[in-house]
């Protein structure tokens, strides 16, 4: 096993700390408390390539690879969630599945564009009734043979860049099916769905306790007409496509939790030397040091599965590794997203008083920590993959 | 038409400053960074880049981890890298390093059209002097403190910012330019680039050493190296840093001044 980066990698980190530390921490607080898209900041992302970071140079992308993506995640997250989590939800949960289940076609009419940052990504699975349960899913595509058109109805909640997104993967039932018991089950289909396309809107903007400048709102379908060839994979395949995107996509998360727990406590340690008490900075206590010293050492067990999942998908990107690296991804995102939350919250001890002030960003990166126990599976839903795995 | 970017590797004064026992900079224990006002220089041969879609050559003389940098300068647009790095190049004060360089430049050949662009100074010596010197070596026209650069045909015309005004200067290719940071804002590396900084068939990187240059007339045993170098380097420190000035805005500024004197019993 060989734990150091690629020259290429540890050069791409060295950029993405400089752009974070000039471009993104400035605006983190505003963007916080004004519940803002940084907008600005996607398309400066843009231009560096950080939109389509593994994606081949061939569909537009910037041909690094996945643990790159991860590190740019990280890097942002450290100093801004809201700016992490909106390239990983573009990333992993639309490009992605594009790039993996797209026709030749569908890869050329949207990689290139969502790779240069032209076209922002979401993911539509979740509706009001279909959580974690997500196979209780009520929107409905049906063929009309006429137009050849698919027509879908329903409603999406909770979908990240959903206000600024100009391209969906939406996941529909389609018929029903037979399963493998004889038994009657929704069959599940997946979709690419464009902003301008008929009969969809997006609605009611989420007011939400962390990550308050991404954009989350609610989709709505009215007999929302798409021609047959947006169709995402196969017909009856969409379930499966949706928990695989997931997988991708719990990466990403981690990656999310990871660069929030390290940058909260870089601002710790910071902290700590400066304010003082009893005549002594608080670094001098054995309490803080023994704080810093645990959460260091969790921060650092929760990299390696970061960065472990993220090396199994590469390999199975280039076809080195057969298996699907469900689990990993599951076991990175439950034990980063735990840390996270335990680290901000612990830091924000630390910081006592002045922690619990919107003046210091101990408090942000707390309430941004919590939804990485949530979205993109919560940990119990990670629980259930990583135990189903070992007891099958 | 191409760009030639003279950029150097220099300790981050930001950090603390290593001082060796002979009075020159300790640079292997301190932390390097790309020269700021080279940055600007690679910018605006980028920025000329976008515009002509020339090519943009970096160039540097240093030892061989100033590759790093060169990659780095790639990653952000450049074409292609020379690196010129020898042991008989090592201890070249600004006469001897501009001669280095131009007999490097000289190899890289100047065309009618091209531009040789480079910082206005390092941070780590803050001489001015090797960007003027490799211009009178070659015997190119040089215009200095460069702050905003028009390029239309053979000629430029370059904005020079003075101590007290800016002067408008218009000069014909080939030709050298010294930029200073304030010219523009330099570029981040792009993901794309960095991860085809390192492919030598896409961005080749030529290493000229002694033997490579020694032909040049520039290039002789006495004139460059520690030898050559005329400058003996007395004594290296970072200067005491100034104190905050204080704006008097009263209704009488000279008393209020008079008073501020006599407290600290200087008059």
């Amino acid at each position: 096993m060989d734990f150091t980066l690629s020259k290429e990698q540890a050069l791409v980190q060295k950029m993405y700390r400089e752009f974070a530390e000039n471009e993104v921490k400035p605006l983190a607080q505003e963007v916080d408390e004004n519940e803002r898209f940084p907008e600005e900041t996607v398309k400066k992302m843009s231009k560096l390539g950080m939109m389509g970071i593994y994606f081949p140079k061939e569909v537009g992308g910037a041909g690094a690879d996945v643990l790159s993506y991860v590190m740019a995640v990280e890097e942002m997250s450290k100093v801004c969630g809201t700016t992490g989590v909106i390239i990983s939800a573009h990333t992993s949960l639309c490009a992605a599945p594009i790039f993996e289940n797209g026709t030749p076609a569908q890869k050329a009419a949207y990689l290139p564009k969502l790779c240069s940052g032209e076209w922002i990504g979401a993911f539509g699975l979740t509706e009001p009734g279909a959580g974690t349960d997500a196979q209780g899913q009520q929107t409905v595509a049906v063929l009309d043979p006429e137009t050849n058109e698919w027509v879908l109805n329903g409603s999406k909640i909770f979908i990240t860049n959903a206000g600024y997104a100009d391209v969906f993967i939406i996941i529909a039932v389609t018929g029903t099916v037979l399963d493998r018991k004889g038994r009657k089950t929704k069959e599940i289909s997946a979709f690419i769905v464009e902003r301008t396309d008929k009969g969809f809107s997006v609605g009611k903007h989420e007011k939400k306790m962390g990550i308050r400048g991404s954009s989350t709102c609610e989709l709505i379908m009215e007999d929302c007409r798409i021609p047959a060839d947006r169709l995402l994979g196969k017909k009856g395949k969409g379930f499966a496509l949706a928990m695989k995107t997931l997988d991708g996509g719990r990466i990403g998360i981690a990656a999310q939790a990871l660069g929030i727990a390290e940058g909260a406590l870089d601002e710790t340690v910071a902290y700590v030397k400066e304010r003082k008490q009893f005549g002594r900075s608080i670094a001098a206590f054995q309490n803080t040091q023994f704080e810093l010293a645990e959460m260091k050492a969790r921060i650092e067990a929760a990299k390696l599965l970061v960065y472990k999942a993220a090396l199994k998908k590469q390999g199975v990107m280039d076809g080195t590794v057969k298996e699907a690296y469900s689990v990993e991804a599951a076991e990175a995102k439950l034990i980063a997203s735990r840390t996270a939350s335990d680290v901000t919250r612990r830091c924000l001890q630390l910081f006592g008083g002045y922690g619990y002030t919107r003046d210091y960003p101990i408090e942000r990166m707390m309430r941004d920590a919590k939804i990485t126990e949530i979205y993109e599976g919560t940990s119990e839903v990670q629980m259930m993959v990583i135990s189903g795995a070992l007891l099958r | 038409m191409k760009a030639i970017v003279c950029v150097k590797q220099v300790p981050d004064t930001s950090g603390k400053v290593a001082v060796k026992a002979d009075g020159t900079l300790d640079r292997a224990s301190m932390a390097t960074i790309t020269n700021p006002d080279d940055l600007a220089a690679l910018e605006a041969a980028l920025k000329l880049k976008d515009a002509t879609g020339c090519e943009v050559v970096v160039v540097t003389m240093g030892p061989p981890p100033a590759e790093g940098m060169l990659r780095e300068c790639i990653a952000r647009g450049a074409d292609r890298a020379v690196l010129i790095s020898g042991r008989e190049f090592g201890g070249s004060d600004t006469f001897a390093t501009s001669q280095i360089i131009a007999a490097g430049i000289n190899k890289i050949g100047v065309a009618e059209d091209d531009v040789i662009f480079c910082g206005r100074q390092a941070i780590d010596g803050d001489t001015a002097q090797v960007g003027p010197q490799i211009a009178e070596k070659l015997h190119l026209p040089q215009v200095s403190y460069a702050a905003d650069i028009q390029k239309d045909g053979n000629t430029l015309l370059i904005k020079r910012m003075l101590e007290d005004g800016y002067m408008m200067v218009k000069v014909q290719t080939p030709c050298l330019v010294t930029c200073i940071k304030e010219l523009n804002e330099p570029r981040y590396m792009s993901v794309g680039g960095i991860f085809e900084c390192y492919d030598n068939e896409k961005h080749p990187m030529d290493v000229y050493d002694y033997n490579a240059l020694k032909d040049d007339p520039l290039i002789e045993v006495d004139t460059i190296g520690l030898k050559g170098s005329p400058t003996n380097v007395f004594k290296s420190f970072t200067p005491p840093q100034k104190g905050a000035g204080m704006m008097l805005t009263g209704d009488a500024p000279a008393a209020d001044l008079a008073g501020i004197l006599a407290k600290k019993h200087i008059i």
